[in-house]
């Protein structure tokens, strides 16, 4: 009966996948998108997941976990495994798989939805969770006590330095799509700034008037976040709707001054409460997005293949090789999960049983959300997608960028894109890039068919703050782990400054990594091409990086416990990880497409302002900008090295092993058998 | 719907101070556990001080 069950789930899959591949020219409905993810992620799971877990891992039920032994009530503790997967899976999943689609959907839909669908099931679901696995046995340690303890002192400190150097990235590159959400934009800009004071309300709350109620402070948070969409309506139609007028120079600025006040207020004020709304957002808008994609099925517009695949396209520049798989980190792949994998949940597993469905699911269900922001962005009309995603500088702007796009063949007019703002309740459309507006209008245009047209424009803004809200919250947290990190790497220059609680260190620390990341941001502002162009890719590369770094540390583990057979499972994805980031990076380093390569597009700036080419607004800015692409390039050289000096730490210890060599000992937690299986009734 | 309740508090992280009180019952008998107040104080310390969001 099983048998027959899979064997209808595999060919509905084919059939659907045949659907997609098949349809050229002619729009195919998103419901074969989504029926081919679900099929391919059933099969994956049923057969490749639980292989791996009993055939290369081989978790064991009657060994304890560190939950178990260590369980002190606090972080250690045995958790139910769905309340488990919530924990894993609010964690793990972030802006960052709806963004990517979105910006990747320029070439088409098919090569970043196969991506999504290939990366994650052998490549993202597989790294999170022999990560899950390995961390577990080793006392839910992080990655980087990992890496150092089996990889030796060099793998270690790459992991580490790589670690904030991502960091410092992906703030950035998620402070820009703010901006460009909130800029001239007064409703969405009071919505998000009334999330702050909302934000202190349920803190005190949650703090002093009703210690530790969590889900009492949550109702109250989510039903004022509701409300301050609503009256940010009010706002936009009232004459102080030009208090909140802001362009993107003055926002940046409120960016960078917003972080470092969330990194030196207490955290139960700010970021404990804003987190909490945040991942009831997140968890609702993506149950609503995955439901008005069900109910509507709508057809997608885009082609299956635009012409951008050549490397002209305006979103970013680069080839379909290698730009797709480095665009789509999060969804297909994603470094940043094995830190959550590693040192967070298997503190709360309550059995190794649980890990393919913690570890592999978790990553199946954050690609589904990748393929649903795929289906947002591609059933818009290309033609506006392009008008809101393609940076002004590319482009022009109104009647100039509507005739550009037309020309490209995505015919769109200046009256359809003002009838959308309109609609929407903003002033323009035109080069709103990031991401975050076009998958704003998606979302809006699927919830607004699904749950009532009218309410376009507030649907619009409940996305722009849903968006704006978690992004915050990761940039909330991110300059504070980066503060930690960054104090823990000082504490052994001068050992006051490794104190947490010691206020200057505190204000030092939290100052140097909003003004790590601000620099970037800024500079990502005042580009005229469009920071995204400039960002993205940086980000891609770094997190592709650090995926690279667990998947060798994963490797590595597997081959000094005698399992060399079956190292394949994380040295594959390792090998193309490793191909396609030193070739994106090589094309960022050495390209004379002054869209592609950093140190092309400084010579060339450099040299047009040297001949005084430059108007004069142009001119002024045109040092920082040169400064600016050569340290991108720089940093792109430096991950390059860090990924092949891990890289290359593994195969020495892994070679070494082969031969008979000493290599660190394997650092796995011996085994003691689990004291809640037999009195413990599982569900 | 009591059960879905249950997972619901235990999600949020509404019932860790009853979790945590049953912990301190069984382990330490002898000792006096923290108050409601003081345990969300250091819990909340705790829980933002390593990654807990990802891109």
């Amino acid at each position: 009966m099983k048998k027959i069950v899979w064997a209808g789930i595999s060919v509905f899959g084919a059939i659907a996948l045949g659907q997609i591949a098949a349809s050229r020219g002619e729009s195919i409905n998103s419901f074969w998108l989504v029926a081919a993810a679900l099929c391919v992620y059933a099969i994956a799971y049923r057969f490749y997941a639980l292989w791996i877990a009993t055939r290369v891992l081989v978790t064991d039920p009657t060994r304890a976990t560190p939950a178990e032994r260590f369980e002190n009530g606090l972080d250690f503790s045995p958790t139910n495994k769905w309340v488990t997967f919530g924990h894993h899976f609010a964690a793990i999943a972030g802006p960052g798989p709806l963004v990517g689609p979105t910006l990747a959907a320029q070439f088409g839909y098919l090569p970043g939805t196969l991506w999504i669908l290939i990366g994650a099931v052998l490549g993202g679901c597989v790294q999170d969770m022999v990560i899950l696995f390995f961390s577990t046995r080793r006392d839910g340690r992080s990655l980087g006590q990992m890496a150092r303890d089996e990889l030796g002192p060099v793998g270690g400190a790459a992991a580490l330095i790589g670690t904030l150097a991502i960091m410092v990235i992906l703030i950035s590159v998620l402070g820009l799509v703010v901006v460009n959400a909130l800029k001239h934009s007064p409703w969405g800009t009071s919505t998000v700034m009334a999330t702050i004071p909302v934000a202190f309300l349920v803190g005190i709350y949650m703090r002093h008037v009703r210690p530790g109620r969590v889900l009492e402070g949550s109702i109250i948070g989510v039903l004022l976040l509701l409300f301050s969409v609503v009256s940010g309506g009010w706002i936009d139609h009232h004459a102080i709707r030009t208090l909140f007028d802001f362009d993107s120079g003055t926002l940046v600025w409120l960016v960078i001054g917003y972080g470092f006040l969330a990194a030196i207020l207490p955290v139960w004020l700010l970021l404990a409460p804003r987190d909490y709304l945040s991942t009831y957002m997140k968890l609702g808008t993506v149950v609503a997005l995955a439901f008005a994609i069900f109910i509507m099925h709508p057809e997608i517009r885009m082609p299956a293949f635009t012409k951008f695949v050549d490397g002209t396209g305006p979103i970013f520049a680069g080839k379909l090789f290698p730009f797709v798989f480095i665009t789509i980190a999060c969804g297909a792949i994603s470094g940043f999960h094995s830190l959550v994998s590693s040192g967070t949940t298997p503190k709360l597993l309550s059995n190794e049983r649980d890990i393919p469905m913690i570890g592999y699911g978790g990553m199946l269900l954050e690609s589904f959300v990748a393929i649903m922001a795929m289906v947002a962005a591609t059933v818009l009309d290309p033609g506006v997608y392009f008008a809101i995603n393609s940076p002004s500088g590319l482009v022009g702007t109104g009647m100039d960028a509507a005739k550009t796009i037309s020309a490209w063949g995505f015919p769109v007019t200046l009256d359809q894109m003002n009838n959308l703002a309109k609609e929407m309740g903003e002033k323009s459309l035109f080069a709103r890039t990031g991401g975050a507006p076009s998958l704003a209008v998606g979302m809006a245009s699927l919830f607004g068919n699904a749950f009532g047209r009218g309410l376009l424009a507030i649907w619009y803004h409940f996305a722009i703050m849903f968006e704006a809200v978690f992004i915050l919250t990761t940039l909330d947290a991110g300059t504070r782990v980066g503060r930690f990190m960054l104090q823990d790497l000082l504490g052994n220059i001068w050992k006051p400054m490794g104190r947490t609680s010691w206020y200057p260190s505190v204000l030092f620390t939290s100052a140097a990594i909003v003004a790590s990341w601000g620099y970037f941001l800024y500079i990502g502002v005042i580009d005229p091409n469009g920071g995204v162009n400039l960002l993205w890719p940086l980000f891609g590369i770094s997190n592709q990086m650090l995926a690279a770094i667990a998947l060798s540390v994963a490797t590595g583990i597997l081959i000094k416990t005698g399992r060399a057979r079956h190292a394949w499972v994380s040295g594959l994805p390792l090998a193309w990880l490793a191909f396609i980031t030193t070739s994106a990076a090589w094309e960022k380093i050495s390209s004379t497409d002054v869209r592609i390569g950093f140190f092309a597009a400084a010579d060339n700036l450099a040299e047009k302002l040297s001949l005084g080419k430059l108007p004069p607004e142009k001119a002024a800015i045109a040092p920082k900008l040169i400064l600016n692409m050569q340290i991108d390039g720089a940093l792109t050289i430096f991950f390059l090295a860090v990924l092949w000096i891990v890289i290359f730490e593994m195969a020495r210890i892994s070679w070494r092993k082969t031969i008979g060599l000493p290599v660190p000992p394997v650092s796995e937690s011996p085994h003691i058998p689990s004291r809640l299986v037999e009195d413990w009734v599982r569900d | 719907m009591n059960r879905i309740f249950e997972l619901l508090r235990q999600l949020s992280g509404d019932d860790a101070y009853e979790r945590y009180l049953a912990h301190c019952r069984k382990a330490h008998p002898g000792r006096e556990p923290l108050s409601r107040k003081a345990f969300f104080k250091l819990e909340t310390e705790r829980k933002w001080s390593g990654i807990r969001r990802c891109c």
